[in-house]
This record gives structure tokens, sequence and C-alpha cells, in this order.
């Protein structure tokens, strides 16, 4: 298994689109940061927007915001959605499952460096926000959803937990991706669906009338982070979006692996 | 286990909805062998090859190698020993060479690893090994693919037309190195409609048409089954015909590019020479012909196109 990982990252690491995803990640907070430099005003309107020049600390938590909306949703895809239908329409599936590696095994691979990617990307982007916020407006104690204000050390704390928690829905993406790679073997089916499905969960979120659905909303799991950041600290979302997107990461990530398992390998 | 044959199917079938891609083959290779599967393009061969290789399950019926079923057991039992490739080899194209070959290694457990030098030089890639594999042609491809399978140090080697695409210099190494292996004692399963490669590599053979075997056996018992024709050229082609007419057990007398061609069986042939000898007619030639693997193939396969020369590979 370790080895197939390794080489799947490899794969990955060999391959333009992954530094394409990675580098405009990485853009993004950095252009942020310079624009608003040049600005006066600022995304007020936005969590954590307000205090954006108070600390750098909050420029990452304001990316997360802006790039739940597309973004993070792309990038995800770009990989997690080539990830097997690229190896078949290279022909390179025959050539790895014809060696001493089961099925089950690959597509573990496979899974597990798509959602490293992913955790990467949003890590790497948080990275060069924090530090471009840091170097435009100081590492200044970060104030809280509630308003009360939290040590430095602290803030970087929430920062770690919001990041890890931001990931659960972006998993529940590439896992979607990872199963239209499987099923349709075909990339670009895979990225445009994905990315479809996951703009559809956004546009579902803001209809008005489904305050009943909306919290088990993929799209409405971006905001669970939020709960970090209140004073006290608000359990409730975080809780609902583990498991909420466990279910969205683990039921296509089944439908793949099981037809994964089964399909017959010719040339697409 | 170790006795069962390298390769044993037993009434495989694959449908793709109403199409028989492959139905009911029963075939056998035996240790040492070097088998030729032969068939025009579309016949199955590689849908058989396919399905030995675990890439796609049988509708129906069992494929074995050395005694054990790739669908049933898995790859990594099944394919212990076994190594080839269907179609063209492929690989990443972004990735060496060199890292190709590590990455399959690693995937067959990585103890390989220290072999790949050796097996690059022996399929004449070591010089480019550090170059992107899409930049490599065809038949570096192939080669490639040859070596990728020797990571293995199989005991039975799948190829799926490995000289396909090559140019003739690239074919007779492919054949070369064909030869090479099946001599170290790797049993070779080679699938082909290349019937000149199959007559210089091949010791048994079986003929697929639409999915079905219609010969399974000794390539020399094959060619031993074909009706021997002969052909004569005389100084006075006419009144030779006519006595090739009278004689007996002498049949299907034909004229063609100023020789006659007939069937007879070697008593025959005896005794019209006499006759013809009696007639005071002189004989410049009068020689057998065996038919040619070609002929028996297109016999077989209702004269759909295999091929027997380099140059008119692409055909079927």
């Amino acid at each position: 298994m370790t080895a197939v990982y390794r080489w799947e990252i490899a794969k990955l690491l060999a391959q333009k689109r992954t530094y394409l995803g990675l580098g405009a990640a990485m853009l993004v907070p950095l252009i942020f940061v310079i624009v608003l430099q040049f600005q006066s005003g600022g995304p007020n309107d936005v969590p954590l927007g307000r205090y954006i020049r108070d600390t750098g600390l909050a420029v990452p938590f304001v990316a997360l915001f802006f790039m739940s909306f597309w973004a993070f949703l792309l990038i995800t895809s770009l990989v997690a959605g080539d990830v097997v239908a690229s190896e078949s329409h290279n022909g390179t599936l025959k050539t790895i499952l014809t060696r001493s590696r089961e099925r089950g095994q690959v597509l573990t691979g496979k899974i597990l460096a798509a959602l490293t990617y992913t955790a990467v990307v949003v890590v790497a982007m948080a990275t060069v926000g924090l530090v471009a916020g840091g170097i435009a407006w100081g590492f200044n104690p970060l104030t809280s959803l509630s308003g009360t204000k939290v040590s430095t050390g602290h803030g970087l704390a929430l920062l770690a937990v919001s990041i890890a928690v931001y990931f659960l829905p972006l998993a529940g993406i590439a896992a979607f991706a990872l199963m239209l790679s499987t099923v349709t073997r075909n990339s670009a089916a895979s990225v445009v669906g994905s990315l479809m499905w996951a703009l559809l969960m956004q546009l579902i979120s803001v209809l008005p009338g489904i305050e009943g659905i909306r919290p088990y909303l993929l799209a409405t799991q971006f905001d669970a982070w939020h709960g970090f950041l209140r004073v006290p600290a608000d359990w409730a979302p975080v809780v609902r979006a583990a498991w909420v997107c466990s279910l969205y990461a683990l039921i296509p990530l089944a439908v793949a692996y099981l037809v994964f398992l089964r399909r017959d390998v010719t040339e697409d | 286990m170790t006795d069962a044959p390298p390769v044993a199917a037993r009434a495989l079938v694959k449908r793709y909805g109403r199409i028989v891609a492959v139905n009911h083959v029963d075939l056998t290779v035996e240790a040492g062998d070097v088998f030729g599967y032969l068939g025009p393009n579309g016949a199955g061969k590689t849908t058989s090859l396919r399905m030995m290789l675990g890439l796609i399950r049988p509708t129906e019926g069992s494929v074995e190698l050395f005694g054990r079923d790739p669908v049933k057991e898995g790859v990594r039992k099944a394919l212990a020993g076994v190594a080839g490739f269907v179609e063209a080899p492929r690989f990443y194209p972004y990735l060496s060479a060199q890292r190709n070959m590590r990455l399959v290694a690693a995937y067959d457990g990585g103890q390989a690893r220290g072999r790949i030098d050796e097996l690059l030089e022996l399929v004449e890639l070591r010089d480019r090994a550090g170059d992107k594999v899409g930049g490599y042609s065809h038949g570096m491809r192939q080669r490639l693919g040859i070596a990728a399978s020797l990571l293995r140090s199989p005991r039975l080697l799948l190829l799926d037309e490995p000289t396909t695409g090559l140019d003739p210099a690239g074919m007779r190494d492919m054949r070369a190195l064909v030869k090479r292996l099946a001599e170290e004692g790797i049993t070779v399963l080679l699938s082909s409609h290349l019937l000149g490669e199959v007559e210089e590599l091949c010791n048994r053979v079986a003929i697929i048409r639409t999915g079905k075997i219609v010969y399974e056996g000794a390539l020399r018992d094959l060619l031993a089954t074909a009706t021997t024709e002969y052909r004569l050229r005389s100084a006075e082609p006419e009144r030779a015909r006519m006595i090739c007419l009278a004689e007996s057990g002498v049949e299907n007398v034909r004229a063609e590019d100023g020789e006659l061609r007939f069937q007879a069986d070697e008593e025959a042939v005896a005794a019209l020479s006499i006759a013809l000898g009696q007639a005071r007619i002189g004989i410049t030639v009068l020689a057998p012909e065996a038919a040619s693997l070609e002929e028996l193939f297109l016999g077989m396969t209702g004269g759909e196109s295999g091929d027997k020369s380099p140059a008119r590979e692409e055909v079927a």
C-alpha cells in the first residue's frame, strides 16, 4: 500500500496540472493581500473581514471563505477527477493492474494521494496567506467572531483546526470526482461533473425555504470552521460537518471501489 | 499446482452485449512452448489475453495460469511468474524510462529494482533511460514493455503482437529477443497476425476465428495436414498437361505462369515423371511446394487476412 501511495504522489508531482492548482491556491491570498495594500476598503461583510488589516492571522481565514465558492472546488476536481480517468485514457491502468497489487490497493493509493493533494493545497494557501498577511499587517492578536481577542498562538491553533474541518467538505468533493473518474473514465467529464455537483450544492444552499435540509448540504459544511472562532467554541457545526461529510465522501468512494474492482480494463 | 500448465483456458467466453468476442475457447499452453495465437484482427486474441491477465472478467468459463485463476485468486497470486502486455505496452509519458521501471518494480514489491539497469541494457535503452517516455518511438516503448515484463523474472510471457508497428530492423531484433528468452526456458504465448513471425518463432499454434478456436496443435502437424502441390516446368507444356490430366492420382491440374501445377502423392508423381520421359518430354523443374501457413490460415479463417510479410503487416 505504501509503495502504491508513494508512486501516486510521485506521479502527481510529475504532472503540470498538479502545480497549476497548487500555484493558483498560493497565488490567490498573495494577490488578495497586495490588492488590499492599495485599497482603503475591505471585505467587511465576510467572517473576520473587517479585522483583516489588524493582523495577518485573519488573511487565511478570509481566503478560506472566498475560495470555498469555486477555487478549491475546481482545484480539487482537477486532480481527483483525473486520477483514475487519465490512467484509463492513457492505457497505464493495465500496466499497473497486471503487476502484484490488487485493484483495491491501487484505488486506495489513488484515493489517499488525491486527498493528500487536497490537504496540501489548503495548507499551502493558508501558509502563503499567513506569511503575506503577517508581512503586511503583522502577527497581532486575532479578534474572534464573538468579538473577543485571541492571542497569536491561540489564533494559529484555531487556524490549524479550521483547516482540518475545512478539509472535510473538500474530501467530499474529491470523493465525488474520484467516483466520476472511475465510472466515466473521462477526465474532462469528471472534472466538470464534480465541479457542477459542488456548485449545485451551493446553489441549493442559498434557495429560500430549505432551512430544514440546509445544515446537511455539502456547501454548508464549508462554514463549519466558524464554530472554532466563537468564544466559547461552538462544536455543533463541527460535529455535523464530520458526519455529513463522511457520508458525502464514503458513498461515492464505495461506488468507485465497487466499479473499479469489477470493471473490464480495455482500451478507451 | 506447480505441474499445472502455464495457460489453461476452459470454455472461455466473453460477451459484450450481443457480441460474442470469445466463444468457448479451450486452450492449453505447455511449459517450454512458444505458442502462437493466430487470428485476424478482431478474432478475439486480445480479449483472450486480457482475460488471462485478469484485466477483464470472463462471462463464462475460466482461465488459469499455472493453476491459478486471476479472477478468483487475484493478480498477486495468479500472475506470480507471469508477465506481458496486451496491445501496445503503456507507460507514464511524463516519467523517464528509468522511473517507469522503478514504478513497476515497486508495484511488484521492489525486489527487482536492482535489475533495472541490466534490463534496460538488454533492450538497448540504457542510453535513453533518463528521457521521458513521452518522447519515445513506438519501437522503444515496445522494448521498454519487454524490459518491464522481464523485471518479474517470468516463467510465462504473454505478448500481444509485440512486433506490430516496428520497422524491419526492430521486428528482427524483437524476434531475436523472443527466441533468446524462449531458449532460456521462458514459456511464451505470442499473439500475432503475422504468419511469418509465427512460423519463425512458434512450435505450437492455435488459430482463432470470430472468437472460436479452429485449430490447436503443433505447427509442424498443421503444416503436414496440407495437401502437397507440385509444379512442373517442361519443354512442351501443352503435351505435358495432357499427360498430367491422363495420369491417375494427379489432380487439380492447372497452368500458371508458364508452369503446370497439380496435387498428387509421391507415388503418382513418380509415375508421372516416367510417363513424361516415355513421351520424350523434357522436364526442367518438377518440385513439391508445401502449402504455407498463410494458405492454411486463410483456409481456416475463411479468407480473412493474417499477414506473412512485414511490409503488409496492417492488412487485417
